[in-house]
């Protein structure tokens, strides 16, 4: 087939759209717009990194573009692109995995276009209006209009909470995919369905000598817990974006509402109590998960440890809920108290609930050697390498000693939370996109192995580089959320450039050999209904 | 007192040795898991021996820090520590506002920083000469923000807000405003 005929058709034409069922065409959709938005992640942080060299490098940025690219850049990576390719992932395994239809491919369908729609109409409005909080809306500062357009936040904060309206919806159907009953079936046992995936039976099986079977495997609990977080973050981002919504009409009517009415400290806390169910609840148990899951897959096996990988999720779930004052302890005001034993202690416990769930994955790998060393496999291990990085970091920083050192640098986003993302995180994705891509696509071929490898060793090399390079400009007293004009962490500032184009080039080779495996006339017909009318998952083999 | 650049270097050393052995660990994993095993499934003795050695690194870690990195137990029972000099600094405006033009401390001299945000949260923080970070903390409206640090040596710092508080805070900052003498 010529180059034109590949891209057109997808390689050897193997791709065949109209075979999708549905439930297929959803999670395809999810993940392409996941894709994309990470894409534009991916550009908005090498203008952000050239920038930081020097602003006559990043094609005309301002410095006010500068900051609302800052504010949209996270947040579209989280719920635009990690949020869209797990929620659409999830959506398609729990029913795989429980041998089940989803609930509603409706209410999957909302969620999908909530999640879309929203994410564009955030980043819209800081891209046009240069609304630039931040994602930490540290109060009042979202609501500084001297500072920020109320329209333009108006419509972001708008964008933000469509986003959580469809990220509700998320959570409702995968729970009741647990727990319902489909049409002919025998009547499911809903409340002992949601004791096993929330881990009770699992943490009463590590006490008990009569062991009892768990009705959910693993990686659905995981999910079911992680799901858990997703729910209480979506209602405290969506209570915290109704109350800037509040000053914000009050000022469009002309009326300025005191932004002291507000206890900053309080309003930090409950803010952060929710920001961290993402960081530290849903990304690793949803991560823990997955592990579990690929590794069971790959090899086939029994996961090693089990009942003690659904007790580290249980007590992961609790730890989330508890976790958040590291990100006060530099906060005088802040209790002793809450920085000791929440700050330091139960943050601790992420080191030990995270290296439970790096040992049994590693274990149970082990146990099946030899194994191929598969695109799925060689991501796996970047990912679990990424947390093995980034959580230590971690618990680095959330020490009273060493954050009063550390708070606010470069440290913090780069050798924490970007290898945390990038190599951790986004690296697990893609091990599980190559896994699911020829299920998805009904036996679809990759158009080309070697751009896999590129991908692989420039994303693997670009993030950890990065992480590496802002890491030491942060122990050098770079600050994260400002600009240097003279120059002052330039090398460092080089050097996390050149890494970060190692991650641009590794997306454009990934995304590439995607469009050219199933060809742009794939890609469209993913948006156009199925012509399969079915609840399955899978086409029927005929 | 440790200097903080010292502690950095410390945890700068103690981290690239723990990143390289990590990655070494990767590697030799990444090799291995390609060849034949020797049939022996691992022992679960294993994992409880690393789930041991996880809680002791967890809990060891805050324990060396409290004993090793004096600000710590400074920071934490400040309120009982009489401090020799305190200097009463608000923020407004995206500006600091000091008592003086220049904040003079004679070495050796426990100096308390007391911050009052007049509207945003910022932050506050002393620099050196070569940019890198003696302290920071947050400052937060409507609440008290105060920092206690013994200063040992002579040295000049820049005073600089270190959270962002808009486009227009990034210039916060006052140049060689304080002076540590002999």
């Amino acid at each position: 087939m010529s180059l034109i005929q590949t891209l057109t058709n997808g390689t050897q034409g193997l791709f065949k759209p109209n075979s999708l069922t549905p439930m297929q065409k959803l999670t395809l959709r999810f993940v392409v717009v996941g894709l994309i938005y990470y894409g534009v992640v991916v550009i908005e942080g090498m203008l952000m990194r050239l920038f930081e060299v020097n602003p006559s490098l990043a094609l005309g940025v301002s410095q006010e573009q500068f900051f609302a690219i800052m504010t949209a850049h996270p947040l579209v990576g989280i719920f635009g692109s990690t949020y869209a390719i797990v929620f659409g992932a999830f959506l398609f395994l729990v029913p795989f995995l429980m041998k089940k239809p989803l609930w509603s491919i409706k209410l999957g369908n909302w969620t999908f276009w909530l999640i879309t729609i929203g994410t564009f109409v955030f980043w819209f409005a800081g891209f046009v209006s240069h609304y630039s909080p931040l994602y930490t809306l540290y109060w009042p500062l979202p609501a500084d209009f001297s500072q920020f357009s109320v329209l333009g936040g108006t419509f972001f904060i708008v964008g933000i909470a469509l986003v959580m309206v469809g990220t509700a919806l998320f959570v409702i159907n995968i729970f009741k995919t647990i727990t319902f009953t489909p049409a002919g079936w025998e009547k499911q046992p809903g409340s002992a369905l949601i004791k096993s995936a929330l881990g009770l039976s699992g943490l009463s099986n590590l006490f008990s000598k009569k062991k009892k079977e768990h009705l959910v495997s693993l990686p659905v609990a995981a999910i079911a817990r992680g799901t858990v977080d997703t729910a209480f973050n979506a209602v405290v981002i969506l209570f915290t974006g109704v109350l800037i919504l509040i000053y914000m009409v009050a000022e469009l009517f002309g009326v300025s509402l005191k932004h002291s009415a507000v206890d900053a400290l309080l309003y930090k806390n409950w803010f952060w109590w929710g920001l961290d169910l993402i960081a530290d609840g849903l990304v690793l148990i949803f991560v823990a998960g997955t592990w579990y899951l690929l590794a069971t897959l790959i090899t086939g096996k029994k996961l090693f440890m089990e009942n003690w990988a659904r007790a580290a999720l249980f007590i992961e779930m609790v730890v989330s809920w508890t976790v958040w004052s590291h990100h006060l302890m530099s906060d005088q005001a802040q209790p002793g108290i809450l920085k000791i034993l929440s700050g330091e202690m139960v943050t601790a416990f992420e080191l030990i609930t995270q290296g439970l769930a790096f040992f049994i994955t590693l274990a149970t790998l082990w146990s099946a050697r030899p194994l191929k060393m598969s695109h799925p496999l060689k991501f796996l291990l970047g990912g679990l390498l990424g947390f093995a990085l980034a959580v230590p970091a971690g618990i680095m920083q959330a020490d009273l000693g060493l954050n009063r050192i550390l708070h606010n640098t470069q440290w913090i986003v780069g050798p924490h939370v970007h290898v945390a993302v990038l190599i951790g995180l986004t690296m697990t994705l893609y091990s599980a996109v190559y896994f699911l891509f020829p299920i998805l696509t009904n036996g679809a071929k990759l158009y080309s192995e070697k751009l896999v490898s590129f991908h692989f060793w420039a994303h693997l090399l670009g993030g950890i580089g990065m992480g590496a390079f802002m890491g030491m400009a942060g122990l050098r007293g770079m600050l994260r959320r400002t600009i240097y004009s003279n120059g002052e962490f330039n090398l460092y500032m080089i050097l996390a450039a050149i890494s970060g184009s190692l991650l641009l080039l590794a997306f454009l080779a990934f995304f590439y050999n995607i469009v050219m495996s199933v060809g742009l006339r794939g890609v469209i017909e993913i948006f156009m209904p199925s012509r399969l009318k079915t609840t399955d998952l899978l086409p029927t083999e005929k | 007192m440790i200097d903080s650049n010292i502690v950095l270097t410390g945890q700068t050393i103690a981290y690239t040795f723990y990143v390289l052995a990590i990655m070494a660990l990767m590697g030799w994993f990444a090799y291995k898991v390609t060849r034949n095993g020797s049939g022996k499934e691992i022992k679960p003795v294993l994992f409880y021996s690393f789930v041991g050695f996880l809680i002791l690194i967890g809990v060891s870690l805050h324990i060396v820090t409290h004993e090793t990195i004096p600000w710590k137990a400074m920071d934490l029972n400040r309120a009982e520590i009489k401090a020799d000099k305190e200097f009463h600094i608000t923020m407004a405006n995206h500006k600091f506002q000091l008592p003086s033009n220049k904040l003079t401390i004679t070495k050796n001299e426990k100096v308390k920083f007391v911050v009052e945000s007049k509207d945003l949260t910022y932050g506050f923080g002393l620099f050196r000469s070569d940019n890198s970070m003696v302290f920071q903390m947050q400052v937060i409206p409507a609440h008290n923000n105060d920092i206690l640090w013994l200063f040992d040596r002579p040295a000049v710092y820049s005073i600089r807000s270190t959270e962002y508080s808009g486009p227009k805070g990034i210039n916060m900052i006052v140049r060689d405003a304080v002076e540590v003498v002999e």
